[in-house]
């Protein structure tokens, strides 16, 4: 057998893996893996203008495929600024394998130039990683990299490269399969525990269904929606879990926590069974964890044993991959021909019906300032609902959350668990080069945004036109609401004076900018925009300041303590509270 | 359920580098307590055995073996303190050993089980094996202020009967 490269090992592993895209950045310790890349045409390499973009890039092109994302960055400084990207990925259990270059293995504790010590740094924040120490360990090593990544419940994996592993040579020999004796997850639940479950799931008065990010990561959906309509019962999702079940059916109650439904709340903290499917109870859902679902018994189905009673403690546990746990359920119940208590649902649908009849989503529309919820309700019109839409991580992000109907999995992408300003705009890049035929919208505002704002120069060299929807209300509004609330409105460097000129901004990058100021001219922007297919246009929306996101439960409260938009004098929460924040 | 209990945790783990730096990493990030730990390679040289000790209620020691089960080096694991097992620590002191104190402390090591490994005209190094608690109460024992240096290689231990935790 012929003698390769590592570097050319490396790049002969991807191919295997059936890898297209990779986002990454040059640098003195990779410049063998990029002269290997330069030497091939199958794989598609984004150079991005910042390491953490690359990540966020490669997180979207994985949450929007369910492929495996891939990342290439040289050591030292392009290793520290992938971290941020890739804690990202680990708090989402986003499947990714980044390759990290490192100075030679004779140098490594030298603190030779450019030198860190990748695997400790990233440790705390990885599914796993390794430390190449001989060429004839590469191949396998990346083998099982991809396998841990994507298997299981997912997460990023990282490989440290020493320079001159990538230029020594060997014979190219990849595994076809690979077995881990420490590491082998269960995916077929426990045939009792689902027969356990059932039982309980079919005694229920109050029933409700809670689900996360777990079953959009298992493709779960299908099996979700099929017991859900089988069964009746109300539905919720979490920031991570919507798109799992159609937000436009009649069982779905919106979405819960912190800035959830009155409905998902109310029913929530009245339940009698409630039934996590891939979720785990975050502090933004459960509220303070004493008063969570007080009258609940709890099942819960996750691929994660540590998930199940870390937050909450529950009564029937089942550890096991979505599809196949639910599977198992469907099957229990078609087969016995069970019904739920119709009579005891009917009352439960009646009385979620009165809480939804609040309209706890409800805003005040204006003539003259631009409300952002009326944005995302427009975006979502002029899009059909169909768009894939990315977020930054603040208020418009739970306006795009609340606003946005999503009806199919994969459609919304955000930075849930570690809530990443400058997220939006690379996942929106990577999303689109997954699916280049479809529209895809970046939700941001005038903070995030300008986190990751040298990728608009990624996007013109790849051409990758998103539709950037900025609401801008020059403020870091999150932050804001909450000193408006719980700090006297002492608004402490939360007021961004001296924000740069968007439009002319996008265009210096090559791009079309829209700057809207009236929220009649909302619509008529966004159909514009949407209209230019191969451009990336930036729509700057000017929005109302003040506005606040609601319902809101502030820390330290219960489900059933939610404030809603100007119906509720806004109180301070007790000292508990706040160091919840 | 909110008794702190002692836990003597013992794992079966890939002899990698960094395995032990992930476990470590693990309780200082999750807010877990270590009160010891000890690590050497076992018979078979890919694997290493480490065994720690931990206090926590149920709850947390449940999730403490559920993220150490989850750690992609860690092989297999056995709370100790859930089964008959047998749990031996090893102690090295140096005390003062002059005058009537040397008899004395002769006598305190020859109680405790203990072998004298190096003789001075003033002092004594003492060797100890017991469980942790039999060594503090040697400690105990003695008299404070003739004790010159404690090393202690924290808790290992070893399930009693035919039960073996071995892959």
């Amino acid at each position: 057998m012929d003698l390769i490269t590592g570097a050319e090992i490396l790049v002969r592993c991807l191919k295997e893996e059936g890898v297209e895209c990779m986002f990454g950045y040059p640098g003195g310790a990779v410049l063998h893996i990029y002269d290997a890349l330069y030497a091939q045409d199958h794989i598609k390499h984004v150079l991005v203008r910042h390491e953490q973009a690359a990540v966020h890039a490669a997180e979207g092109y994985a949450r929007a495929s369910g492929k495996t994302g891939v990342v290439l960055v040289t050591s030292g400084p392009g290793v520290t600024n992938a971290v941020t990207g890739i804690a990202d990925a680990y708090m989402d259990s986003i499947p990714l394998v980044v390759f990290s270059g490192q100075v030679p293995t004779a140098l490594i504790g030298n603190d030779a130039f450019q030198e860190v010590d990748a695997v400790g740094i990233t440790r705390p924040c990885v599914k796993h990683n390794f430390l190449v120490r001989d060429i004839k360990n590469l191949a396998e090593t990346i083998k099982k990299a991809f396998y841990i990544a994507s298997t299981g419940r997912p997460g990023p994996v990282l490989i440290d490269l020493p320079k001159d592993i990538t230029i020594g040579k060997a014979e190219f020999h990849y595994p076809k399969k690979i077995k881990l004796r420490s590491y082998n997850p269960t995916v077929k639940g426990h045939a009792g525990q689902i027969r356990k479950a059932v039982d309980l799931i079919l005694s229920a008065k109050r029933p409700v269904i809670y689900t996360g990010g777990g079953v959009i990561l298992s493709e779960g959906s299908p099996e979700l929606v099929e017991l859900t309509q089988l069964l009746g019962y109300p539905i919720t999702n979490t920031l991570m879990g919507l798109g799992a079940y159609p937000a436009t059916d009649r069982q779905f109650i919106g979405m819960l926590g912190m800035h959830g439904t009155y409905e998902a709340n109310m029913a929530m903290h009245h339940c009698d069974v409630l039934i996590a499917i891939g979720a785990r109870f975050d502090d933004r859902v459960t509220g303070k964890i004493d008063k969570f679902c007080p009258e609940a018994k709890i099942v819960h189905v996750d691929i994660d044993p540590s998930s199940i009673s870390k937050n909450v403690q529950v009564d029937i546990p089942i550890v096991g991959s979505v599809p196949s746990v639910l599977r198992g359920m469907i099957n229990v119940v078609r087969d016995e021909k069970l019904k739920p208590d119709a009579e005891a649902l009917d009352r439960w649908w009646r009385q979620i019906d009165e809480w939804r009849a609040m309209k706890s989503l409800s805003y005040r529309q204006s003539d003259e300032v631009i409300k952002p919820q009326y944005v995302i309700q427009k975006l979502y019109e002029v899009t059909e609902g169909k768009a894939i839409v990315t977020s930054d991580v603040g208020q418009h992000q739970m306006w795009a959350a609340q606003y946005y109907l999503f009806d199919r999995p994969r459609q919304w992408i955000n930075s849930g668990g570690l809530g990443t300003m400058g997220f939006g705009l690379p996942a929106a890049m990577g999303a689109k080069l997954a699916f280049p035929d479809q529209d895809v919208a970046c939700v941001t505002g005038d903070g995030s945004i300008q986190m990751m704002l040298q990728e608009l120069s990624t996007m013109k060299q790849y051409y990758t036109p998103v539709k950037i929807v900025n609401l801008n209300n020059g403020y870091l509004g999150m932050v804001r609401q909450w000193q408006e609330f719980f700090y006297q409105k002492r608004y402490s460097m939360t007021y961004l004076e001296a924000l740069p000129n968007f439009v002319m901004l996008a265009e210096a990058y090559g791009h079309v900018g829209m700057r809207i100021e009236k929220p009649g001219d909302v619509e008529g922007a966004l159909r514009e925009a949407f209209a230019m297919k191969d451009r990336t246009v930036f729509l700057d929306f000017i929005t109302d300041q003040g506005e606040n996101v609601f319902p809101m439960i502030p820390s330290g409260g219960g489900q059933n303590e939610m404030l809603l938009a100007e119906r509720d004098e806004m109180v301070s929460t007790h000292d508990e509270g706040m160091v919840l924040l | 359920m909110n008794n702190n209990n002692r836990h003597l945790i013992s794992i079966l783990m890939e002899n990698e580098a960094g395995a032990l730096s992930r476990v470590a990493n693990l309780f200082s990030a999750r807010g877990y307590n270590i009160e010891s730990l000890t690590v050497a390679p076992t018979d078979d040289p890919s694997l290493s055995r480490l065994t720690l000790v931990t206090y926590g209620n149920e709850q947390i020691i449940e999730q403490i073996v559920k993220q150490l089960n989850k750690l992609i080096d860690v092989v297999k694991l056995i709370d100790l303190s859930e089964t008959d097992a047998i749990e031996r620590e090893l102690m090295l002191v140096k005390t003062k050993a002059s005058g009537e104190q040397r008899a004395e402390m002769k006598r305190l090591a020859d109680i405790f089980g203990g072998h004298v490994l190096d003789v001075t005209e003033a002092t004594y190094t003492i060797e100890l094996t017991g469980t942790g608690s039999k060594l503090d109460n040697f400690l105990r024992a003695i008299e404070k202020e003739a004790i010159l240096e404690v090393v202690r290689s924290g808790a290992t231990g070893i399930a009693l009967g035919q039960k073996a935790l071995r892959v």
